[in-house]
């Protein structure tokens, strides 16, 4: 047995060499901490590798595959974003607060990922609490993007991104709140499905904004993420807002023909600040779609452009809400000597939460207190249901919607760390999504400037399979998703 | 929208956030600035619009069977505190 090539690996690929009998769990897991040491000083994708524990559970699935008790996910190895519980194993958060918190149990989806036979290889960097398109404010260090070091990977899944880009890990898990997972997917040039609300279960998912976090994936190929949705979704009773409805075998339709699809291609989308390269690379994609059997329609959501403000006035006030569980008395960082409660509460979270999320509690904090809670909390929500209906209505005439999932390639590390405002714009054209509670996706569709494209769908309420096979089609015409940085081929 | 020091001052001490002294200028310019941005908000009719605080039309938050579900495991969670003796979180003295 030899250990296979992981710059050409996908989980596809791979199940079938493990069942193949090709290589065993442990060598590709062993070929996979491999990759991890050596990338780790220039991307920084990790944030803790569970080399030993890999180890054990890789060599559990080969025994399991040797006695016949394999599943289609058995042995292959994979990295979860640090914002899931795992069981026994630091989880951070990106944050200080979190720097020395071992969870107690695991989130449902590293569970569920477990039982399903795959073998975790440690955490993934990531934005400190999620909160970030570019991953620089994690508290331990920017990761770097594959195809140019001095470049963002984008955020705030930028670890889960980086490591399937420079394919060190197969797959990762990730979390979109306004784009997290589809923005550093199209960034780094792989494929990421942030699906339904409540689709995938949040419960051990350390909470941002609840109204928004999905739990999704980032993966080399649309089938890829076919498989690993499939094992993670599903109803769990300990999450309030996970949707008690059948999993689709989303790898059964992958391959259905696209003739009768009907793509919708929003006005606003294309209506300014969208780079002309990435527009390029959007409107081949197209033609691709159109050469499938699609019909494309051009379709139009008013309400959409106010979805970046809509975002930063809901998303805080949730953050505000949420994090003022860490208080330094149950766990978390706690400060030298405190003088009395207050000074405890006080300085434990001055210190223990890094600029940005300090930013948006106090953003939060303002829009929901006495005199300002109609005129922005209210508001906002009101907006909200505007941007929905415009989804709602563009759903009635199309199937999916396609557009950029970014307005531009990957850009420099410290470019826009200056201004929040040019940061949360990075996520105009995701966060759409995440206020409807949509599905969407992006996929690789070209470079710019030697950098990867990323294209979006999204789709209606649980329409996971059909977007999944509308992305492996088009993966099925082109090799953008295969393409590898340089220095990791 | 120009928020003041106090304002950023009170805001924190809301959020029960302790500021440094080179950190309140850089919030007082930001959040100013945020405010600015989501001030567009005031601009988009909304009369007659709900506000929409659930992202799936028509689901409602689920309740459960109010019966002890979870084991006790005290022991375990309080690994991760700071400070605990004979089971009991340790703080600063709250009453003199």
């Amino acid at each position: 047995m030899t250990a296979p090539s992981l710059p050409a690996a996908t989980v596809a690929g791979l199940a079938k060499g493990l069942n193949a009998g090709e290589f065993s769990s442990v060598e590709l897991t062993e070929a996979c901490l491999g990759r991890i040491a050596a990338s780790q000083p220039g991307l920084n994708a990790f944030i803790t590798v569970t080399a030993e524990a890999a180890l054990a559970e890789a060599g559990a699935a080969d025994t399991r595959r040797r006695e016949g008790r394999a599943g289609p996910l058995t042995g292959v190895p994979i990295a979860h974003k640090d914002i899931f519980c795992t069981q026994d194993v630091l989880t951070t958060c990106g944050s200080r607060m979190l720097s020395n918190f071992v969870s107690p149990y695991d989130a449902t989806v590293v569970a569920k990922l477990r039982e399903a036979g795959t073998v975790a290889l440690g955490k993934l960097n990531m934005d400190e609490f999620a909160m970030g398109s570019s991953n620089e404010t994690s508290f331990f260090g920017p990761v770097r993007n594959p195809w140019d070091t001095t470049r963002v990977p984008g955020g705030s899944s930028g670890g889960s991104a980086a490591a399937v880009a420079a394919r060190i890990a197969p797959a990762a898990t990730a979390t979109d709140t306004g784009g997290s997972i589809r923005q550093p997917a199209a960034l780094c040039g792989v494929t990421g499905i942030k699906p339904t609300y409540g689709r995938v279960s949040r419960y051990g998912m350390i909470a941002f904004a609840s109204s928004l976090d999905q739990a999704g994936l980032i993966t080399v190929s649309a089938e890829d993420a076919a498989l690993m949705l499939g094992a993670m979704a599903g109803f769990d009773p300990r999450d309030s807002t996970s949707v008690d409805s059948p999993v689709p075998d989303y790898a059964a339709t992958l391959e259905q023909p696209l003739a009768g699809l009907t793509i919708g291609l929003v006005k606003e989308f294309f209506d300014k600040g969208l780079d002309r390269q990435c527009e390029q690379r959007i409107r081949d994609a197209l033609a691709v779609y159109e050469k499938l059997g699609a019909r494309l329609v051009e379709v139009s959501c008013p309400n959409l452009p106010l979805s970046v403000p809509t975002y930063y006035v809901v998303a805080p006030a949730e953050c505000s809400s949420n994090l003022a569980r860490f208080d330094g008395v149950r766990f978390g960082h706690r400060c030298e000597s405190p003088r009395n409660l207050t000074d405890l509460y006080n300085r434990s979270r001055g210190e223990g939460f890094g600029a940005e999320v300090k930013r948006r509690i106090m953003t939060g904090t303002y829009v929901l207190s006495a005199g300002y809670y109609d005129a922005y909390y209210l508001k906002a929500q009101r907006v909200r249901q505007l941007i929905s209906r415009d989804f709602a209505e563009a759903f009635g005439q199309v199937d999916l919607l396609l557009g950029p999932t970014s307005p531009t390639a990957a850009f420099a590390i410290g470019a826009k760390t200056e201004d929040p405002i040019t940061m949360y714009l990075n996520d105009i054209y995701t966060i759409g999504a995440n206020l409807a509670g949509l599905p969407a996706m992006s996929l690789p569709c070209g470079f710019a400037d030697g950098l990867p494209v990323g294209l979006q769908l999204i789709g209606p309420h649980f329409s996971e399979a059909r977007m999944l096979n509308a992305a492996h089609r088009y993966q099925m015409e082109t090799d953008w998703h295969l393409r590898v940085p340089a220095a990791f081929g | 929208m120009s928020l003041t020091r106090a304002d950023i001052e009170k805001i924190a001490q809301l959020a029960r956030l302790d500021l440094t002294e080179a950190e309140i200028p850089v919030y007082v310019d930001s959040l100013s600035r945020i405010m600015d941005f989501v001030g567009e908000l005031e601009r988009a009719g909304t009369a007659g619009t709900s506000p929409m605080a659930h992202p799936l039309p028509g689901l409602a938050q689920r309740l459960r069977a109010d019966v002890v579900s979870e084991t006790d495991q005290r022991e375990r969670y309080q690994r991760n505190a700071p400070q605990v003796e004979a089971g009991l979180y340790l703080v600063p003295k709250v009453i003199e």
